[in-house]
């Protein structure tokens, strides 16, 4: 049984973290309306002073947090038309709730009742980072996506997009990029390369894997550095090494270099991901299988094979993530002939910024999320039919 | 087995037919990758001499690079590597020079090579001036200007019609975008300095004329945003992140009449710069054919006349200008919106090429200092 301590906290407290959260607030809205530093400063003071009011004078929790709701609403309406509203009661719903879950110390209801101060503030003071950490990771790729069903040819919020009328938005970039020549050019290729790329690392990655894990095989750590070197090599270096290289063997410019130079950046991620499947993989049943008549072919079919698979896939989908997002191998390997998604968007984004390109990235965006649930999937379920709890 | 078997059919099918297509084309290329800008520029090119040069060459096709504004560092690597995947490339006259001087651009017979103008003139006579460099081939004129923001006049003001409004923070609040080089911004500041145009060049040869430049720039200086490629003054301006800007005179024509965004002209002191076709030296003998060819029929008088109708630059043949027309979408007429016509000339400066070939690596390092400071 654990004995929880909530107690109220003394209202000075309270009002000065709220105002922290206030200070943040108001310099993301002061930022949007021209003025960090008023932003900052009403922000710090009108969170510190709901606090006050909030604990001293209106002690009322669930009234309280409703007239939050419903007044930072209208104040946002009135500063930022719908889509501020938005973000009012957001911040509503927010700050009435902070206030009285630290008002009322409900924020040690789940920790040990014998947590130091400092223990408490370590615990909330990390997820607060976490927090930030995900949402400057995340924020810059949220943005692309309203962006890109605007109905101007700009990067820009307009006026008809904040009051969210449907006039400011169109689906004029998703249709520009199903019908036009180069974007679907570019699109042929980039489908055409990375598939072969993958199947070509795949192959060779996890050949390379199972080779450099039996312990027969010299020199294997030098060996696998230099499979792995594509990774750890700037990309840049690759990309001109690769350039020269391949104009002498007249491969620069043509569709099996790219594919090549793809399938190249790809089998590290294939072999580390093999190899740390290997790990867990018994030898002991290569040797059963052997023992009752199989050769090393279908031993490594019917035994190995299946084992290491989901290794093998979330090996390939890095590698096909590789080369369907690349753009600086195939700049100098490539010509304009193979002219793939990102090299296109690359050019578009510096001749002529046209959503055209967040409405692509969106789409990218999208595959990219379905492919890695995809790996994670996977690697859930192998880990349960090797009966290890999914983590 | 099976699979070796077929490549090597696949294989004898492709020579076979590479065979074939060469001997019906004689000794011409069928195919040629032609480097330009992107965007509405390049579009315009697509528009007005490739499509129709493919319909009278229905076996030929061409491939675009958007990659002119690395042009000459591309056109190195490919000379070092021996491989040379460019037939034709899109560049400012500067970078011709360059590419000229090194060995890089194929030195051609201006009036050999290009068709005289319908009255029988010449076409080095034709182009004029504009053949800066042996290598050249001309295509258009354009200009560098400043677009303001209409709707971010202060009431009861005049729209700005001078250079030195750029450095009016006063009169004109807001923001200012000007290129991240020295080029055309420390002209404009000497200007407003005081130095008289025909001056600015001997002035700018001096120490303390650059010290002078970088000192007027100074004072605008916490009011610059810095721009790199062409569209983003457009977008820029777009946003209203800034009140006025310099950009390329058809990147503001599409901001204006395209997009329809509340934005004016300032023709001010514009400064007019060229740009134009090379041939990469080394080409074998058929692409050679193919791009000769190609650049023959694109820089005729009624080619680039056409041109005209899809982006505001004018066409660099003088034979050309009688000849442009209506814009191919909007229909309206192309002529007072070239940077060349008689009411948006009237204060212009040409980009000194002896001068910056000779300063600009020493302005150049004097200007990023100052950037950094």
């Amino acid at each position: 049984m654990t004995i929880a301590i909530i107690e109220p906290k003394p209202t000075p407290f309270v009002a000065g973290v709220t105002a922290i959260a206030g200070a943040f607030a108001g310099l993301l809205v002061g930022t949007a309306q021209g003025s960090s530093l008023i932003g900052l400063v009403a922000g710090a003071v009108i969170a510190a002073a709901m606090a006050y009011v909030f604990l001293d004078y209106f002690r009322q929790e669930r009234t309280a947090r409703w007239a939050t709701v419903i007044v930072f609403t209208i104040a946002a309406f009135l500063l930022g038309g719908p889509a501020g509203a938005i973000v009012g009661v957001l911040f509503g719903l927010f700050f009435g709730w902070f206030i009285f879950w630290l008002g009322e110390g409900r924020h040690r209801a789940k920790l040990p009742p014998y947590t130091t101060g400092l223990q408490v503030f370590y615990h909330y003071g990390f997820r607060v980072i976490c927090g930030l950490v995900f949402f400057f990771l995340i924020t810059p790729i949220i943005v692309v996506m309203p962006l890109s069903f605007n109905a101007e040819n700009f990067f820009t919020f307009t006026p008809e997009m904040l009051a969210l009328d449907p006039e400011g938005y169109s689906l004029k970039h998703y249709r520009d990029f199903f019908t036009n020549d180069d974007w679907q050019q570019a699109l042929w290729n980039s489908v055409s390369i990375a598939p072969l790329a993958t199947l070509l690392a795949v192959s060779f990655g996890t050949l390379a894997a199972i080779g450099l894990s039996s312990e027969h095989v010299p020199f294997r750590r030098p060996i696998m550095a230099i499979l792995i070197s594509p990774m750890i090599v700037p990309l840049i270096i690759s990309a001109a090494g690769m350039y020269f290289f391949y104009s002498r063997l007249g491969l620069q410019g043509t569709y099996w270099g790219v594919v090549l130079a793809h399938a190249a950046l790809g089998i590290p991620f294939v072999i580390i991901t093999v190899t740390a499947t290997l790990v867990g993989f018994d030898r002991s049943l290569t040797r059963a299988a052997a023992n009752l008549g199989a050769n090393p072919v279908t031993t490594f079919r019917r035994v190995q094979m299946p084992l290491i698979l989901p290794g093998v896939i979330s090996g390939g989908l890095f590698a096909f993530i590789t080369s369907f997002d690349e753009v600086v191998v195939v700049l100098f390997v490539g010509s304009a002939g193979q002219k793939t998604l990102p090299w296109q968007m690359f050019t578009g984004l510096r001749e002529q910024i046209s959503p055209t390109i967040l409405a692509v990235a969106t789409i990218l965006v999208t595959i990219s999320i379905l492919l890695l649930t995809t790996v994670e999937l996977l690697r859930r379920r192998s880990e349960r039919l090797r009966g290890m709890t999914p983590g | 087995m099976k699979l070796a078997t077929t490549l090597m059919a696949s294989t004898a099918l492709t020579v076979a037919a590479g065979a074939a297509a060469a001997e019906s084309h004689g000794d011409m290329a069928d195919s040629m990758t032609l480097v330009s800008w992107g965007g509405a520029y390049q579009n315009s090119q697509q528009k007005a001499y490739v499509e129709p040069y493919l319909e009278m060459n229905p076996d030929v096709s061409a491939t675009w690079d958007e990659s002119s504004n690395e042009a000459v560092a591309k056109l190195r690597a490919m000379d070092e590597a021996g491989n040379i995947t460019w037939d034709v490339v899109d560049v400012v006259a500067s970078d011709a020079i360059r590419l000229c001087d090194e060995g890089l651009a194929m030195e051609i017979d201006h009036d050999e090579l290009l068709k005289p103008a319908p009255d029988g003139t010449e076409a080095s006579d034709d182009f004029g001036d504009l053949i800066v460099s042996d290598c050249f081939i001309p295509q258009i004129v354009y200009s560098t200007t400043f677009g303001y923001r209409t709707d971010m006049v202060p009431e009861g003001t005049e729209a700005p019609d001078d250079i030195c409004d750029v450095w009016d923070t006063e009169t004109y609040p807001g923001k200012r975008s000007l290129e991240k080089r020295p080029i055309n911004n420390m002209e404009w500041a000497l200007l407003c300095d005081g130095v008289e145009k025909e001056n600015v060049y001997d002035v700018l040869a001096t120490e303390e004329g650059q010290d002078r430049a970088l000192a007027k720039l100074d004072e605008i200086k916490d009011d610059v945003i810095w721009w790199s490629a062409g569209a983003d003054t457009p977008q820029l301006l777009a946003d209203g992140e800034i009140f006025m800007g310099s950009t390329y005179n058809g990147r503001l024509f599409s901001v204006i009449e395209e997009q329809d965004q509340p934005v004016g002209m300032m023709w001010d002191a514009q400064v007019f710069d060229l740009d134009g076709w090379i041939i990469p030296e080394g080409l074998p003998d058929d692409r050679l054919a193919r791009a000769k060819d190609f650049v023959r029929f694109a820089t005729d008088t009624q080619r680039l006349a056409d041109q005209a109708a899809y982006i505001s630059y004018g066409p660099a043949r003088e034979s050309s200008a009688p000849l442009v027309g209506k814009h191919a979408e909007l229909g309206i007429d192309m002529a007072p919106h070239m940077p060349t016509a008689p009411d948006n000339a009237g204060n212009v400066f040409v980009y000194n090429y002896e001068f910056w070939a000779d300063y600009r690596d020493d302005i150049d390092a004097k200007f990023q200092a100052w950037l950094a400071q």
